[in-house]
């Protein structure tokens, strides 16, 4: 019994393994490949990267014949010599990338401050006072939070045109703050706080105010933590809304960028696609348990 | 007196109810339940501007348009395929860290990690590999085998799984361990004492204790495939291959032409859907819930 227990073990922590290689090896690729000088980078991966240039279409076959490319592509994780130069030619050679890292940070913190701060009320309110109507409003909120893009753009996009919001921020910004999702996780913490508080505070004379700054906004404090990393990564990942809402492609966010990066400075693609990551990594290597927090919160779809 | 000043304080706490929620009610308002009403008139117009009431035929040459059931039948195809790996996998990693392996947090940090990593900082590695000249046909040459031209191949439904995947088990394998964290310990000791096996303990009461859960993880997983389009788009660029062309683009291309009733007619038509889909997954919570309970 013990044996066989043994080999289960055994088996399960070789399973693992192949998971954890298969979950971490992108990410290490990419941080390891961006210490490789540009040339390293065009002599290993040049077939696969640089080909489109020619053409301006990813997938055609007719690649550039160029000397220095080795025929064989093969992903390297060790760079031959480990440079910076990729970091330096994107940070004062290339100041384009860092506008477009600029671009996101501008898109995502608006949306991040205030969607937690309205949040915060309806959170509030849902969790404190009941009733019917409440409790279908809230059920709304769940359904507008599960529906996919394809339908919630369609009105978001009307409301833009309406409001010529078209092609700046706004249209991104605006419905992003009354996005239902940090209200969704919000509530269901905050339905957790006894009522006991609430009773005594009013024993002393608080208000409504005070009720929700002095108790429910400290006593949600990890809650909102958790709700600010998954929006933050949600918002920082966004793809669709920049591609529909923003023509102008100076005004994309990083992420959508990063797709088009394979037509133009390959060599830098590594290291711009890290320096995108890094914020989201040190998140997460500080803020881990928070996060799962915030993912067992979204568990389940009763509060 | 009395009566009278308790209704008016009842009355007085409901304003303040609708004064916290009042920002971002009207904000849901403007942005989404407004605008929606006006996108089902929308459906049901000839054109925005001339405004003449056709009635379904919208739905109708929507039903009957080539892109739109080509895009339908691949998001399906694809979540028919994504969804139960998505549940199954996602479950055997979070019974793995709950075997209580030696460097179980190690594990976990590492499984969680792709959920934190933004896919267009690692799209770059797919390319690397799956492409004509890539990484994997190298190495299938090395064997004496014929390169494949991977991302225009039936295989790149494939190569959009495995990023779908890797994107997203980590999350669902966090709900699956708040489940198994949850589930009682004695419920297991006094199968164990009755002599059930690990196999049978497992079948019988781990995956019928954590069905509401898996039930939950498979509809969240399902959502999630819809929005298979930034995956598609950050590999291929927005002009995909044969397979990989997915409700999203069709949605992309209605905007690119400002076609008001096709993208109305397919947004009232997808709720519709998804409706269905949140309706049927509160009553199997509900009925769910209570027999776990019990």
């Amino acid at each position: 019994m013990q044996r066989k227990k043994k080999v289960f073990h055994i088996f399960g922590f070789i399973l693992s393994l192949i998971f954890s290689i298969l979950f971490i090896y992108p990410t290490v690729v990419t941080l390891a490949d961006s210490f490789m000088s540009e040339n390293e980078i065009s002599a290993h991966y040049g077939r696969v990267l640089e080909k489109s240039a020619d053409d301006g279409m990813m997938y055609s076959n007719g690649g550039r014949d160029t000397t220095y490319k080795t025929d064989k592509v093969s992903v390297r994780i060790i760079p031959d010599k480990v440079t910076l130069s990729q970091y330096v030619s994107v940070l004062f050679k290339s100041p384009e990338y860092l506008f477009k890292f600029w671009n996101s940070v501008k898109l995502v913190v608006p949306i991040l401050v205030f969607q937690i701060m309205v949040a915060l009320g309806a959170s509030y309110s849902f969790s404190r006072y009941g009733g019917r109507i409440k409790e279908i409003t809230f059920f709304l909120y769940i359904i507008l939070m599960l529906m996919p893009y394809q339908v919630t753009l369609v009105p978001n996009f009307i409301v833009a045109d309406w409001m010529g919001t078209l092609d700046t921020y706004w249209s991104i910004i605006l419905p992003g703050i009354f996005s239902p999702f940090a209200v969704f996780i919000l509530t269901k913490y905050m339905r957790r706080i006894p009522s006991s508080y609430v009773e005594a505070a009013m024993i002393d004379g608080a208000g409504e105010w005070k009720i929700f700054t002095r108790i429910y906004i400290p006593l949600s404090k990890s809650a909102i933590v958790s709700v600010a990393i998954l929006i933050f990564i949600d918002y920082w990942n966004m793809v669709e809304q920049p591609l529909i809402m923003l023509s102008d492609v100076d005004k994309h966010p990083l992420g959508v960028f990063l797709a088009q990066i394979n037509t133009g400075e390959t060599g830098l693609a590594f290291a711009i696609a890290s320096v995108y990551m890094i914020p989201c990594i040190l998140l997460f290597l500080y803020c881990e348990e928070y996060i799962v927090e915030g993912i067992t919160y979204s568990g389940g779809l009763k509060a | 007196m009395y009566m009278d000043s308790k209704k008016r304080k009842k009355y007085a706490e409901r304003l303040k109810g609708i004064t916290f929620l009042a920002p971002s009610g009207l904000g849901v308002l403007a942005f989404f339940i407004i605008p929606f009403f006006v996108i089902i008139y929308y459906s049901l117009v000839d054109n925005p501007v001339q405004k003449n009431f056709v009635g379904l035929k919208n739905f109708m040459s929507l039903l009957t348009n080539v892109a739109f059931s080509e895009a339908s039948i691949n998001t399906l195809v694809f979540s028919a395929i994504a969804v139960p790996m998505a549940v199954i996998l996602s479950l055997l990693l979070a019974m793995l860290l709950d075997m209580g392996l030696p460097g179980k947090s190690h594990f976990r940090t590492i499984f969680l990690c792709p959920l934190m990593v933004p896919v267009a900082s690692v799209v770059i590695v797919w390319q690397v590999i799956f492409d004509a000249n890539g990484a994997l046909n190298e190495i299938i040459k090395n064997f004496g085998g014929t390169a494949v031209d991977w991302m225009n191949s039936a295989y790149n439904q494939l190569i959009i799984l495995s990023l779908f995947l890797w994107k997203n088990l980590g999350y669902n394998m966090v709900l699956f361990l708040a489940g198994l964290n949850n589930m009682p310990d004695d419920l297991i000791e006094v199968a164990r004492l009755e002599g059930a096996g690990a196999w049978k303990i497992f079948w019988k009461i781990k995956i019928r204790y954590l069905s509401p859960m898996i039930f939950f993880v498979a509809i969240l997983s399902l959502i999630n495939s819809f929005k298979i389009f930034r995956e598609v788009y950050l590999l291929t660029g927005g002009y995909p291959y044969g397979h990989i062309y997915y409700m999203q683009h069709f949605m992309n291309n209605q905007f690119e032409a400002l076609n008001y009733q096709k993208l109305s007619a397919a947004a009232v038509l997808m709720s519709i859907i998804m409706v269905i889909i949140i309706g049927i997954l509160f009553i199997v919570e509900n009925r769910f819930g209570r027999e776990v309970e019990e």
